[in-house]
């Protein structure tokens, strides 16, 4: 059942003009990004060359790139979770959904894992920019998996947020602003947290940019892959909570 | 001469069309032996809250199999609130339902899968075609996939949505997006269907086909509707429910309400009217009042014959009868008086005294 409602999401997804929009412009504009570094890379090869501990491409192309693609994604998937919940309440669809034998869980997870299934497709088309330079030097895998892993799981947190607040509001445009303020006030939090004042630690763990900078430097922690999984569980506890309140009393 | 409205004759007619009573006319001690069977709805005391209102209070129903229901109220009564309880989608705030003898608040998942819901407005993914939506909606009602194929082009079959399957929704009009919405209600072989006002915003034909839809249905599962227009509850439902300021104010049998009407009165036009007292006199009548133009108002004791009588009576007589109509406290009247704040025929065990 959990996979007919994930299908028909991504279905929905791939029906709309939106989310190809959404594709073409985030493609678009890393690839961009993608070759200006590829040329600084180009210009400095020569002097790097003549370090013995230098910096490879790796670091120089593929993560500058990962760490733009959070900054387009933290733009960009507001507007593609924003429509999850809020079009179902304001087709009134959700009736359909409450009165047929599927649990409200199932309902999230269902979108949820719909919204991850084309966020992967854009996660692939980001990934395969780097990937392509093993075609002529050397990439460093661990670095890069550790990049690429933490790009997911900031993509994973992003639709979590987005999918709760789309769960309060019909109005689409109002979901995609409070998700686009939530996600920009947690990614800036820690910059707060610069000095050692008292609590600055508490902001530095709730950034969700101080938890990605330690994948971009190649250091895979649990700590850090459970703050995004406590992350996302949190919202979507949130979302199924909210759901359920639809139908009781209040 | 004498003149029978044309306009009454038609009505009396198709009242008494059979087809038009499908279960009344089906025979009655089969129809009640398998109805004893099995009760497919059983909702006791429901109340329903939004902060201090209540939307619906006590509202109690059962439904057997091979019932159908028209519901009926003004805007705002509750209809819809009670069918979004039935179906699931609302919890309400005090009461119990059953379907099918499946606890409806207790095991949510084994009786909504005996429930096919339409609500108000139709519940459609306008992004999708019609057999991609119906076959989304076969497979949350848990139907593997091959069977659902199956149970979609049925279910277009009925609705005669078939040429229609490969379009969007959006591109649909209102009458065809409805249906899509009835299909995706009867897709799983409910045994219970609730139906939020499912003729609205059809064409005349689209209303027919609905009607003659909803009439096969009855006859192997029940059907719940809510309407507006009392002609269609009349001429589907075996059973009407009028439902006022969230209150059921009348559950009755339509052949009860039939049998209520039929001792009433009949309106006859004299040209040559006798006094009073001799139309007074006649066999069976019990009043008479004159009202204008040679007009009498004649209340008598349930005879079957007696409008033959009475006419042959005033044409022996040269009374110059010249116009005859029976009248009748028809379901509209009855709802009427009821939702105008009149008293309650048939008060709902705990209603406010």
């Amino acid at each position: 059942m959990i996979r007919a409602l994930v299908q028909k999401e991504m279905r929905s997804f791939f029906a709309s003009p939106l989310a190809w929009v959404i594709l073409a412009v985030a493609s678009l504009i890393l690839a961009w990004i993608f070759l200006l570094q590829v040329d600084l890379f180009l210009r400095v090869m020569p002097r790097l060359a003549l370090y013995p501990h230098a910096v490879g491409v790796t670091t120089l192309v593929a993560m500058p790139l990962l760490r733009s693609a959070t900054i387009i994604l933290l733009l960009l998937t507001p507007l593609l979770t924003m429509r999850l919940l809020s079009e179902e309440r304001r087709q009134k669809t959700l009736d359909l959904l409450y009165s047929s034998p599927v649990r409200v869980t199932e309902i999230v997870l269902g979108k949820y894992f719909g919204v991850l299934g084309f966020l992967g497709a854009l996660l692939a088309l980001i990934a395969l920019m780097p990937l392509s330079l093993e075609l002529g030097t050397h990439l460093d895998w661990g670095l890069l998996a550790a990049g690429i892993l933490g790009l997911a799981l900031v993509m994973a947190a992003f639709a979590a947020a987005g999918l709760y607040l789309s769960s309060l509001t019909e109005q689409p445009t109002l979901a995609a602003i409070s998700t686009f303020g939530l996600l920009l006030f947690l990614w800036i939090i820690s910059w707060a947290a610069r000095g050692q004042g008292p609590g600055s630690h508490i902001l530095r763990y709730v950034s969700l940019l101080n938890h990605f900078s330690a994948f971009m430097r190649g250091e895979v922690k649990v700590s850090d892959i459970l703050y995004y999984l406590l992350f996302i569980g949190l919202f979507l506890t949130l979302t199924i909570r909210r759901l359920d309140a639809d139908r009781l009393e209040h | 001469m004498i003149i029978i409205h044309p306009l009454q004759i038609r009505a009396e007619h198709s009242a008494r069309e059979p087809g038009l009573f499908p279960s009344k006319c089906s025979c009655p001690s089969a129809m009640e032996n398998r109805a004893m069977a099995e009760t497919l709805i059983e909702a006791e005391n429901l109340t329903r809250y939004y902060g201090a209102r209540a939307a619906i209070q006590d509202v109690s129903l059962t439904l057997r199999r091979g019932e159908i229901l028209g519901f009926l109220g003004l805007n705002g009564a509750g209809k819809s609130t009670t069918l979004r309880i039935l179906s699931g989608a609302l919890a309400p705030s005090t009461g119990r339902i059953a379907i099918a003898g499946i606890d409806l608040l207790n095991a949510p998942r084994e009786a909504k899968r005996k429930l096919g819901f339409l609500p108000e407005h139709p519940p459609l993914y306008p992004e999708l075609t019609v057999s991609e939506y119906l076959l989304f909606c076969a497979r949350i009602h848990g139907i593997p996939l091959k069977k659902a194929r199956t149970a979609v082009g049925l279910a277009q079959e009925k609705t005669h949505l078939t040429e229609m399957s490969r379009r969007l929704i959006r591109n649909l009009s209102k009458g065809f997006q409805q249906r899509v919405g009835l299909a995706q209600a009867i897709l799983h072989e409910p045994e219970v269907l609730l139906l939020d006002e499912p003729s609205v915003g059809l064409d005349p034909a689209q209303i027919q086909g609905i009607r003659d839809l909803i009439r096969t249905l009855g006859t192997e599962h029940s059907v719940i509707f809510s309407s507006h227009l009392l002609a269609e509850v009349q001429s589907l439902s075996s059973r009407v429910v009028i439902i006022h300021e969230g209150r059921l104010v009348l559950s009755q049998e339509l052949t009860v309400l039939d049998a209520r009407r039929a001792s009433s009165a009949h309106r006859i036009g004299l040209r040559h009217p006798p006094e009073l007292p001799v139309l007074e006199a006649l066999d069976g009548v019990m009043h008479v009042s004159a009202q204008s133009d040679g007009l009498y108002r004649i209340e008598h004791a349930d005879l079957p014959d007696f409008a033959e009588r009475l006419l042959r009576e005033a044409v022996r007589r040269d009374w110059a009868p010249f116009a005859l109509s029976p009248e009748r406290a028809n379901l509209e009247e009855i709802f009427l008086s009821l939702t105008r704040g009149g008293e309650s025929i048939d008060p709902p065990r705990g209603a406010r005294p």
